[in-house]
């Protein structure tokens, strides 16, 4: 496999918030098929790190190229299109309130990227057969669990085919039966080569699938390795540390 | 006091019949219209440049700052030395739209800013623009949320419909107001112009609790 350039260059990401520093020259490549893990303690940046990656919140400073276009901030049809090329999913699902499952799918496809409402369905009812919810498309957010909701939330991501998916703490709102439904659609997409940056908590996943760890404390990137090294029995990094404490709990 | 069904039935209801279709004729379009300005106006009041927000602002308390009678006879009295001429019916129409459009902008405005800021996020990160957003997300939720509220206004307006006798549109309370005054039977047609009105407010509050049942969210706002 050539990683010839990367898919996303994410280049020294400065966030403040008043005087206080949320991000302090944070940089990430992805190259095809990778699954990058942003872990640490919370408050270090990992969420607000992956909102400034879509620009839902606006970097004071710094570049972001998507497979080598340079992503500017002040054109909003630029940003819209960047936006619906990289999907994102919330520890809290955020599903559309007012619509089905259905139609949380489609909305996207018929708004953005303006197919027929027909299409827009029957490409909507593939992904949710793809998330094994074929059966709950007439169903509204607040009549499907946890587990479901995020399963909607994948695939009104996925049906806007992005080229890269940024996932924060996408189990961490779920009771713990729950988790294994979502694990197994990361994990499935994972095999079909999406390109990923995940936030999680969830070390003996990312221990068995991703392709590299970042830790992260205070604004900083701070370890930023393969989870073979990082974790290795002999290993004194930060994030070796941290996967004990978590595993102590 | 004996009942005069031969004056009810040949002077009142021919001539409140008459009137009950002014009346409706003034409230569908005002209430209809008056909504759509109400939710243009509500937007514009959350999210419009601070220029238009500000004039948006001073519409409203200007509107609901002066009685809806001056404003009626301003239209229809004053507006003719600017060179504005209004039939009756159009002074009284235009007046209840603008009346009706801020007080639901009100309504509409504290709704849109109950939307839970997620649901704009979610709609940003797939790619919708701001104006997208607003309509296929914000707004689909906003006027469920506001319904209620906005049943509320509609209800006043059937009422308050009854002030435009006062530039001699000829309504439900002018007719009844002519017959009382020409045959001093003011108990009678008073009672039954009253009745008239509850039973346009209460078909109005079938009409919005149907509404409010059709477009709820399963699971979402009913118990």
């Amino acid at each position: 496999m050539t990683h010839a350039s990367p898919v996303l260059d994410v280049r020294h990401i400065k966030f403040k918030v008043g005087v206080r520093t949320i991000l302090d020259d944070c940089s990430l490549t992805l190259n095809k098929g990778e699954l990058k893990v942003l872990i640490g303690p919370s408050g270090a940046g990992k969420s607000t790190f992956l909102q400034c990656i879509n620009f839902l919140q606006i970097p004071d400073s710094g570049e972001i190229f998507l497979e080598g276009e340079q992503i500017t901030t002040n054109n909003v049809k630029q940003l819209c299109s960047y936006r619906s090329k990289v999907g994102m999913i919330f520890q809290d699902f955020k599903l559309f309130d007012h619509l089905t499952a259905l139609d949380n799918v489609a909305i996207a496809l018929r708004k953005v990227r303006k197919y027929t409402a027909s299409a827009a369905k029957d490409r909507a009812m593939q992904e949710l057969e793809r998330v094994n919810l074929g059966d709950k498309t007439e169903l509204y957010p607040a009549q499907l669990s946890g587990g479901q909701k995020q399963r909607v939330a994948f695939a009104r991501a996925l049906a806007m085919d992005p080229i890269v998916l940024l996932l924060d703490e996408p189990t961490s709102a779920l009771d713990p039966e729950l988790v294994g439904e979502v694990l197994q659609v990361i994990r499935d997409l994972a095999a079909h080569g999406m390109t990923m940056i995940m936030a999680t908590h969830q070390m003996d996943f990312i221990r068995a699938i991703s392709t590299e760890i970042i830790f992260m404390e205070q604004g900083r990137i701070i370890e930023q390795d393969s989870p073979a090294n990082l974790l290795a029995p002999n290993c004194e990094s930060r994030t070796k540390q941290f996967y004990n404490t978590l595993q102590s709990v | 006091m004996q009942i005069d069904l031969v004056f009810l039935q040949q002077d009142l209801l021919p001539a409140l019949n008459r009137g009950l279709q002014i009346s409706i004729a003034l409230i569908v379009p005002a209430s209809i219209i008056g909504f759509i300005c109400g939710v243009i106006l509500g937007c514009m009041r959350v999210y419009a440049k601070q220029w238009l927000r500000r004039l948006a602002n001073a519409f409203v308390a200007i509107v609901r700052g002066v009685p809806l009678a001056i404003q009626l006879m301003f239209i229809y009295y004053a507006l003719p030395k600017l060179g504005i001429y209004f039939e009756p019916y159009g002074a009284a129409l235009t007046s209840f739209i603008i009346c009706t459009s801020a007080y639901q902008s009100e309504y509409i405005r504290g709704a849109i800013l109950s939307i839970r800021k997620g649901q704009i996020l979610a709609a940003k990160s797939l790619g919708f623009t701001p104006l997208q957003t607003i309509v296929s997300i914000i707004i689909p939720q906003a006027a469920r949320r506001a319904l209620p509220g906005c049943g509320n206004e509609i209800i006043y307006l059937i009422k308050y419909s009854s002030l435009a006798y006062l530039v001699t549109c000829m309504e439900l309370m002018g007719e009844g107001k002519v017959v009382a005054s020409d045959t001093f039977r003011f108990f009678e047609v008073f009672a039954v112009v009253g009745l008239y009105y509850l039973a346009m407010v209460s078909i109005a509050q079938c009409i919005l609790n149907y509404l409010e049942a059709r477009t709820s969210i399963p699971g979402f706002q009913k118990r």
